[in-house]
């Protein structure tokens, strides 16, 4: 590996080296303490298995040991499934817009646009929905402070880098797949859909599932909006509680059992994150296969 | 006809998207200039933040930046650096630690959040403090900031190194006046994003540096960050909107300096890699 190596190399080698393990042993640290302090509460309710409670009960009042998370693990849910499939057909079709509609003058400002946009801080988002979005919604449909207001802003939220990632995939598609669907004499609606969409598919689906796991893992800009009462989301117009908005109003005063629990759903955040990074994963290697292959 | 919906379709979904985010723009643009004036900036808060400015907190988000970056910067270009330039290709430790990287840059802030306090706060006693507070962020930031810069590194072509070997340069050498000036604008550009996600965090500081509002006196002490007090003029004062709009008008500019510079960057690199090859 190292031709000409010597002292001086050998020891910025191992000054390198010593970094890469600080840093190693940060990650593992950070898993740790996870663990370590979700512990105590599946250690407590390991023997007569009421840590599942965790899973499918629907009662969360920890001050009386019930734990029940299932509300608040399906209203996250409900918000970022809600979130994705309203940005991501409104995001595509501004990245094709930009990309092969609109005049170069015109792109260049909506481009700006959205990446000042992608920019602004999630709290910001918060204010701005409390603040506008909210009312409006109160003045329809009471309490205003609800599920639909929490899809909205994160819809808002994740817009931006799903359109500049898949307007950025689209633009790197060969210009000869263009070209030639011209050749073939296609229309520009067949193109677009069937030609150069599928081609960009890889670099779409890793901005979505970017945005997403974004989603999932916004606290305040949800918290601020969505009324926080723990109950599962029966309807557009109810108030519900999210995962990571329960760890931030509790955190301050959580003790014991209670505390070990929002770490516990702290762990669970993560691990949703990183299935879906795990899936996002198998569907481009999928996609890739079937592409080589057909 | 199917032609003709379809691009109708595209440019009303444009429209819609430009018009709501213009909407949440000026909004706090024109919010937030009502309540702004340049005494904003260094006075202290008062009356619970309705009154007064910002001083104090915009002193501490800088310290919180700055304990953040003073921590994330080296460690992080050490190891991009090595993963880039010694790292063997079927290197064990190279590779896992690749993928943690990857599996931290998920990571949900509010979980950075936990671990700070539960690591920084209590096991290590530093209480609710900008020095808990700012190694939570460094933690946060470090995943993106080695990818960038390792991608950044990676993309010197391999010319570069061998020229460098040809003239009996060290490695060292062939990193400190070679590599690393033409990966600059990507460590800048990953420099810049870092400061960027460091700036509008939120959720990690809630339980590291705490709330409170006054001008820290050191290291130690709980400072409350830009983001931390817009969150916080929201939701828990009343009558706070005002100034929780001048904040944002204040965050968010900062933030848009950076990432203009961060896109300047970029581009000025795109150009000079061309120009060589």
């Amino acid at each position: 590996m190292l031709s000409n190596s010597n002292r001086i190399d050998r020891r910025l080698n191992g000054l390198l080296l010593s970094m890469v393990c600080v840093t190693a042993l940060l990650l593992a640290l950070i898993v740790l303490f996870l663990l370590s302090e979700a512990w105590p509460f599946f250690a407590n309710r390991e023997p007569d298995g009421t840590w599942l409670q965790l899973f499918y009960r629907q009662n969360w009042y920890p001050l009386e040991g019930q734990f029940g998370m299932a509300p608040m693990i399906l209203s996250s849910l409900a918000v970022t499934a809600g979130a994705v499939s309203l940005a991501l057909p409104l995001g595509l079709g501004s990245a094709i817009f930009l990309q092969f509609y609109a005049p170069p003058r015109s792109a260049q400002g909506f481009r700006l646009l959205l990446n000042v946009l992608a920019g602004i801080p999630s709290v910001v988002f918060g204010l701005w929905g409390l603040t506008r979005l909210v009312p409006l919604i109160t003045s329809w449909q009471p309490p205003g402070a609800s599920l639909l207001a929490a899809i909205i802003v994160l819809a808002l939220m994740i817009l931006p880098t799903i359109a500049l990632t898949s307007a950025s995939s689209l633009a790197s598609v060969p210009k000869e797949m263009l070209t030639g669907s011209m050749a073939l004499g296609l229309r520009r609606n067949t193109q677009i859909l069937h030609v150069i969409l599928p081609a960009a598919r890889a670099g779409i689906n890793s901005g979505v599932l970017l945005a997403t796991a974004r989603a999932l893992g916004e606290t305040l800009a949800v918290l601020m909006v969505a009324g926080n009462v723990v109950q599962f989301p029966s309807g557009l117009f109810e108030p519900v509680r999210v995962l990571t908005a329960n760890i931030a109003l509790e955190m301050a005063y959580a003790m014991g059992d209670h505390r070990a629990s929002l770490f516990a759903s702290g762990l669970l955040l993560t691990l949703l994150v990183w299935l879906l990074s795990w899936f996002a994963h198998r569907v481009n290697q999928v996609n890739n296969r079937e592409i080589r292959g057909g | 006809m199917a032609d003709r919906i379809f691009s109708g379709l595209l440019f009303s979904c444009a429209l819609l998207v430009v018009s709501s985010l213009l909407w949440v723009l000026s909004d706090v643009v024109l919010q937030g200039a009502v309540h702004f004036n340049w005494q904003f900036l260094f006075a202290a808060p008062s009356n619970a933040g309705r009154d007064g400015g910002i001083g104090p907190i915009l002193v501490s988000t800088l310290w919180l930046l700055l304990i953040a970056l003073t921590v994330a910067l080296p460690l992080g270009l050490g190891v991009a650096i090595w993963l880039s330039e010694f790292a063997q290709s079927n290197s064990r430790l190279a590779s896992s630690t690749g993928i943690s990287l990857d599996i931290l840059a998920g990571v949900p802030s509010i979980v950075y959040g936990l671990f700070g306090n539960a690591f920084f706060s209590i096991y290590l006693g530093l209480g609710f403090s900008l020095l808990s507070g700012g190694l939570t962020l460094a933690c946060m930031i470090l995943p993106v900031f080695v990818r960038t810069c390792e991608v950044g590194l990676r993309a010197v072509t391999d010319d570069w190194r061998r020229g460098a070997l040809a003239l009996g340069m060290t490695r060292s050498a062939a990193i400190w006046h070679i590599l690393l000036p033409a990966a600059r604008p990507a460590i800048v550009a990953g420099l810049i994003l870092s400061i960027g996600r460091a700036t509008a965090e939120t959720a990690a500081l809630l339980f590291t540096s705490g709330y409170v509002d006054r001008m820290p006196g050191s290291l130690l002490d709980s400072g409350r960050a830009l983001a931390v007090h817009i969150y916080d003029l929201s939701m828990n004062i009343t009558g706070g909107d005002g100034a929780a709009y001048a904040s944002a008008l204040v965050l968010v500019t900062l933030i848009i300096a950076l990432n203009t510079l961060a896109q300047g960057l970029v581009d000025s690199w795109f150009k000079q890699r061309l120009k060589i090859a």
